[in-house]
């Protein structure tokens, strides 16, 4: 097991190595403000109010607004805040990079998940595959690509529609999909139900699925991306659905973030992805426990 | 009742009838998914564990569970029968429930037990007893083979290995955690 200060200077150079990757690929750093009106709604999760204000869950709206704006490649390395979150995995403050790509679609967003791991990867540990959850990953070898639906054929008792119908998807991607997804390379699962993906495109040609994917490595979830919807009529209306299976489930309903929605209808096409970098350090630490690549947890505090 | 918020390492609650003891716990949420509570869980009364996953807002009985000082009177077939040192009320608890402590336990003496609604479901016991040697081999003076235990049955019927000074009709103390001797009783 690592020190706290092995992992602290691991924490470190992932984040550098991040920013090279990107610099290096033509992408502008943005910050934009984190206490913000309005968060997307989204059915499970909760932000914290800060004064009259919301803490971000994450950085999307805004960031959304800038390519609305004309700026065509950019990221972001921040600070996030989602209520009622603490488990192995999850801390209820944690750093999120989010990056945004004009004129492109989750595909290319897939390409550069490839690209990053591989160049953290070289840039903090070496060439050779790295060891997680007691498997040997190549990281500079591609990755390995299933849609929702081949998973859930393949490593779930049921089809991925009964699933989303009956109410057990959740259960069933955690208890029987995730482990399956620990592989010798990076996993894209890819194409999830429309139902799932709030703020995504439909794909084309299947309107019953949406242009979502989810980066994993040794089945620890990094990051998830999307072809950004980008019709303000349709996402109103996913907003207000959300809020009613919020009310449904008894959660107070979310404001709309309204400038985002008056300003959507210039969004060009666009892609753009959310990755845990707690999660990342995690993979590259070995370790299973996000406590182990915080400088403090909320415990300690 | 717990919540899920309540869920954690150590927790006993009662399932399908069943007292269970949370032995892991993992709060994990599936990419933009519903947050759900994983949980492994020790039957207390045959060992089996299971694996559940729950959903926010699903709730659960607490486990009633009291240990009580008891007598242990006597055993018929599979049944042990203890006795409450104040009510005089009587309990009867099934073999397997009794787990090792059926090696160790001697007609009246008295031991803590668990009882889960009117069921007894375990003995605690403590961490070393004292038995008898009822039987065993004499010691070969001049031995050379380099054997350092022999067998030894004890008043319980427990078979144990036991160095090889130890003769018949001696007490012994037992480490009822692994069931291993542990010293002569002088006297």
């Amino acid at each position: 097991m690592m020190t706290q200060h092995k992992k602290l200077i691991l924490r470190s150079s992932v984040i550098k190595s991040i920013r090279s990757f990107f610099e290096a690929k033509g992408f502008l750093e943005v910050e934009t403000p984190q206490r913000i009106p309005a968060n997307a709604p989204e059915e499970h999760i909760e932000p914290y109010k800060s004064g009259d204000l919301y803490l971000h869950t994450s950085p999307e709206i805004c960031m959304k607004r800038l390519l609305c704006r004309g700026h065509d490649k950019i990221f972001q390395i921040c600070r996030c805040w989602r209520s009622d979150e603490r488990g192995s995995k999850h801390v209820p403050e944690f750093t999120m990079l989010e990056w945004y790509r004009a004129n492109s679609t989750y595909v290319d967003l897939m390409i550069d998940c490839e690209e990053l791991l591989r160049h953290v990867a070289e840039a903090c540990c070496s060439t050779a595959p790295i060891s997680y959850n007691a498997k040997s990953i190549a990281m500079n070898n591609g990755a390995i690509f299933f849609t929702v639906d081949e998973a859930f054929a393949t490593f779930s008792d049921a089809r991925m529609e009964d699933a989303v119908k009956d109410g057990s998807f959740d259960e069933r991607m955690v208890t029987q999909i995730e482990p399956a997804l620990i592989q010798d390379k990076p996993v894209i699962l890819m194409d999830y139900p429309i139902e799932m993906a709030s703020l995504a495109r439909r794909k084309p040609g299947n309107p019953l699925v949406a242009e979502r994917f989810e980066l994993y490595a040794g089945g620890l979830e990094l990051a998830n991306g999307f072809s950004e919807l980008n019709d303000p009529v349709e996402q109103r209306e996913r907003f207000s659905h959300a809020n009613l299976k919020r009310a449904a489930a008894g959660f107070s309903p979310l404001p709309l973030p309204e400038p985002f929605l008056q300003e959507l209808a210039m969004l060009p096409p666009s892609a753009g992805i959310a990755l845990g970098i707690d999660r990342l350090v995690m993979l590259f630490a070995g370790t299973n426990s996000i406590d182990d690549v915080l400088a403090f947890t909320p415990e300690q505090l | 009742m717990y919540s899920v918020a309540d869920l954690k390492k150590g927790l006993k609650l009662t399932l399908d009838g069943a007292p269970y003891l949370v032995i892991a716990f993992d709060f994990v949420k599936p990419g933009k998914g519903q947050a759900l509570y994983r949980t492994k869980m020790r039957n207390m009364i045959n060992g089996t564990i299971l694996d559940r996953t729950y959903r926010s807002g699903e709730s659960f009985e607490p486990a009633s569970l009291e240990e009580r000082q008891m007598e242990y009177l006597y055993k018929e077939g599979t049944h042990y029968t203890f006795m409450d040192q104040q009510t005089y009320e009587q309990v009867v608890m099934e073999e397997d429930a009794m787990g090792d402590a059926k090696y160790y336990l001697l007609e009246n003496c008295k031991v803590d037990v668990l009882i889960f609604g009117e069921k007894a479901i375990g003995v605690t016991l403590p961490n070393f007893v004292n038995l008898r040697v009822v039987q065993t081999d004499p010691w070969a003076k001049g031995d050379t083979s380099g054997n350092d235990s022999k067998p030894a049955t004890l008043e319980t019927g427990y078979v144990l290995r036991v160095p090889p000074f130890i003769e018949e009709g001696e007490l012994i103390t037992i480490d009822t955690r692994n069931g291993e001797y542990s010293t002569r009783v002088k006297g």
